[in-house]
């Protein structure tokens, strides 16, 4: 046999999901221009790319547009448009390697707890130890937060010998409790005066994001992303089962500790620049899935894909619903997850 | 796929260092192309052995090796090449198909970047399909077939390895009657080393060159079936009153068991 022998319907797939990929960038290309025309102040779709034109090649475009609108688009809307597109890439991601190391369809790292104690390191720097060393204070000591949570997750499940999917949640979810009362009594014992900004930005915020500061959630992301992606195969082993993956070579245990340290990262950064976001990581990996099938070298860029456009919506949502007030977007995450959740559970019932 | 030697000496293991033993110290030979079923009563230490030959459990003593190598000195991808299991475990919740399923067989050859899947790759992931007659099921949810196509799907998977030994765990469990038929079938005719345990000790007698009697972690006997298990090993392994017996129109050697203190107990 000289010929290479194709699967069946292998050219027809191929040709499906390069079309699935293109439209999901336009989709995302729509979504980021609506998210930075609407809000308080209107601005044309026209005037969003005029200025983003004009920002990659200066006198691209003739700028018919006031000084003020170019600030609200550019350093304002911009920057939070792409926060809201790195973390809901992010957490998506996180679900959806979480999800396979643990082999759990509801693992997600706000439910394990995760978020939960990054919201703790962060809020320790934020209102108790100071930014002793400068703006990476926060995230630095919200991934270690996240990563305290992260052993303690499963030092409990082990503990309590949780291994099946549903007890394994079970203990993230109590770990996350503990967490959280810990974290608000350190909201308690802070200033005052700086803890309505807190609670704020602990909802879920993306109004806080800025050019200078993106940067770090991005090279974690590429990065994290990167490792991820280049692990695809072995995130496929892991959802087979444990002593199948390790006799295809895969140091288990190794494995999953390195997938959950990843996870703290990314969720430990998000969480400092964005407050806690729920339900992303849980919700998008099952979309993704039912879109693109299974295969983790597909669900892991098309989640980050649908988490970023499902952001960007929630971001719009919570910034119209009471205009000209903005509402936390954890609130519309937290609402959009939950009902998610019900209908998973649903769907998960024992035939 | 070149059928490898299995090597066992003196091999023992306890889940905690110096704690009680699972498994005493056994050891035998396996030829090259033999087909080696595992038997016993429950507890006795089947799973504990097939899971120190695929290289999950480390031993407490003793050495497992591959045509003369140490499973222990080689590295886990590089013991991945040469031996494969198919275990009760079953991928259900995260819409893999079977295509994908299988091409994770090739995962311990690959290089560099993940899921790079050179032109060879595709020819075996192909040619197994066709072995186990997957190629119509090649797209399917695994999650949406039977337990037959399914252990066929894991078996593809397995086969996708190259292994040159093959471990099975209790391969008919959950099986009608025509599918076990089917997978022992399959097994006799692998060009492959084969280490599997069996519940049945006379579908083990029919498909198995050697068997290894287990009982309470301690190897009772190994050699050809109708040699270890005689009726005296098998009465006193499984504390019933073992029988061979001889079927009516095929001539062919079958035991019956029957309760040993029936009418003694209430």
């Amino acid at each position: 046999m000289t010929e290479t022998p194709r699967l069946p319907g292998r050219t027809r797939h191929a040709g499906r999901r390069l079309a699935a990929l293109l439209g999901g960038f336009a989709v995302l290309a729509v979504s980021v221009s609506i998210a930075i025309s609407v809000g308080a102040v209107q601005v044309p779709l026209a005037t969003v790319w005029g200025v983003f034109l004009n920002k990659l090649v200066p006198g691209l475009v003739d700028a018919t547009w006031s000084q003020g609108r170019e600030a609200i688009v550019w350093d304002i809307r911009f920057p939070r448009a792409l926060l809201a597109m790195m973390v809901g890439a992010g957490l998506a991601m996180v679900g959806a390697s979480l999800q396979a190391v643990t082999r759990n369809p509801l693992a997600d790292p706000h439910l394990l707890g995760i978020s939960s104690g990054g919201a703790f390191g962060a809020i320790l720097a934020l209102l108790h130890t100071g930014l002793f060393i400068g703006l990476l204070t926060v995230p630095l000591l919200a991934f270690l937060g996240a990563l305290m949570a992260t052993l303690v997750v499963l030092g409990v499940a082990r503990f309590a010998e949780a291994s099946s999917a549903d007890r394994l949640v079970l203990a993230g979810v109590a770990v996350s409790f503990i967490i959280m009362s810990a974290a608000n009594v350190l909201i308690f014992l802070g200033d005052p005066r700086a803890t309505h900004t807190v609670v704020f930005w602990m909802l879920g915020g993306l109004g806080l994001a800025q050019w200078s500061q993106l940067a770090y959630p991005l090279v974690i992301l590429v990065l994290c992303g990167a490792w991820l992606m280049s692990r695809a195969s072995s995130l496929n082993a892991m959802t087979v089962g444990d002593e199948t993956a390790s006799t295809l070579g895969i140091a288990v245990a190794r494995f999953r500790l390195l997938v959950f340290v990843v996870g703290a990262l990314i969720t430990g950064v998000m969480v400092a620049f964005s407050g806690i976001i729920g339900f992303v990581g849980l919700m998008v990996p099952h979309v993704v899935r039912m879109l693109v099938g299974g295969d983790y070298l597909r669900v892991l860029p098309g989640s980050a894909l649908v988490g970023a456009i499902l952001l960007l919506w929630a971001d719009i949502a919570a910034r119209t619903v009471m205009a000209p007030e903005d509402i936390p977007i954890g609130i519309v995450t937290g609402l959009i997850g939950g009902v998610f959740f019900v209908w998973l559970l649903g769907r998960r019932r024992p035939q | 796929m070149n059928s490898a030697r299995l090597t066992v000496t003196d091999l023992s293991w306890s889940p905690r260092r110096g704690g009680e033993r699972l498994l005493h110290a056994t050891s035998f030979t396996l030829a090259a192309g033999r087909v080696l079923g595992i038997v016993g009563p429950n507890g006795a230490g089947k799973t504990t052995l097939l899971r120190l030959l695929y290289r999950f459990h480390r031993p407490e003593t003793g050495t497992v090796a591959i045509d003369g190598e140490d499973i222990w000195r080689l590295s886990a991808r590089a013991v991945a090449r040469r031996v494969a299991a198919v275990l009760q475990e079953h991928p259900s919740d995260f819409s893999l198909t079977v295509a994908e399923v299988v091409a994770l067989g090739r995962t311990p050859h690959r290089r560099g970047f993940a899921g790079t899947d050179g032109a060879r790759d595709r020819q075996i992931i192909h040619q197994v399909l066709g072995q186990l007659g997957l190629k119509g099921l090649a797209h399917r949810h695994i999650g949406t077939l039977s337990g037959g196509e399914r252990q066929r799907v894991m078996v593809a998977r397995a086969l996708a390895q190259e292994p040159g030994l093959l471990i099975l765990d209790e391969p008919t469990n959950h099986l009608d009657i025509r599918h076990q038929l089917e997978t022992l079938n399959l097994i006799r005719t692998l060009p492959l080393t084969i280490v599997t345990s069996l519940h049945d000790l006379n579908l083990a007698s029919g498909i198995c060159d050697d068997v290894l009697l287990l009982q309470g972690g301690k190897p009772q006997g190994f050699g050809p079936p109708g040699q270890v298990l005689s009726e005296a090993a098998v009465s006193r392994a499984f504390r019933v009153d073992a029988r061979r017996e001889t079927l009516a129109p095929s001539g062919a050697a079958h035991l019956t068991y029957h309760l040993s203190d029936a009418g003694q107990n209430p």
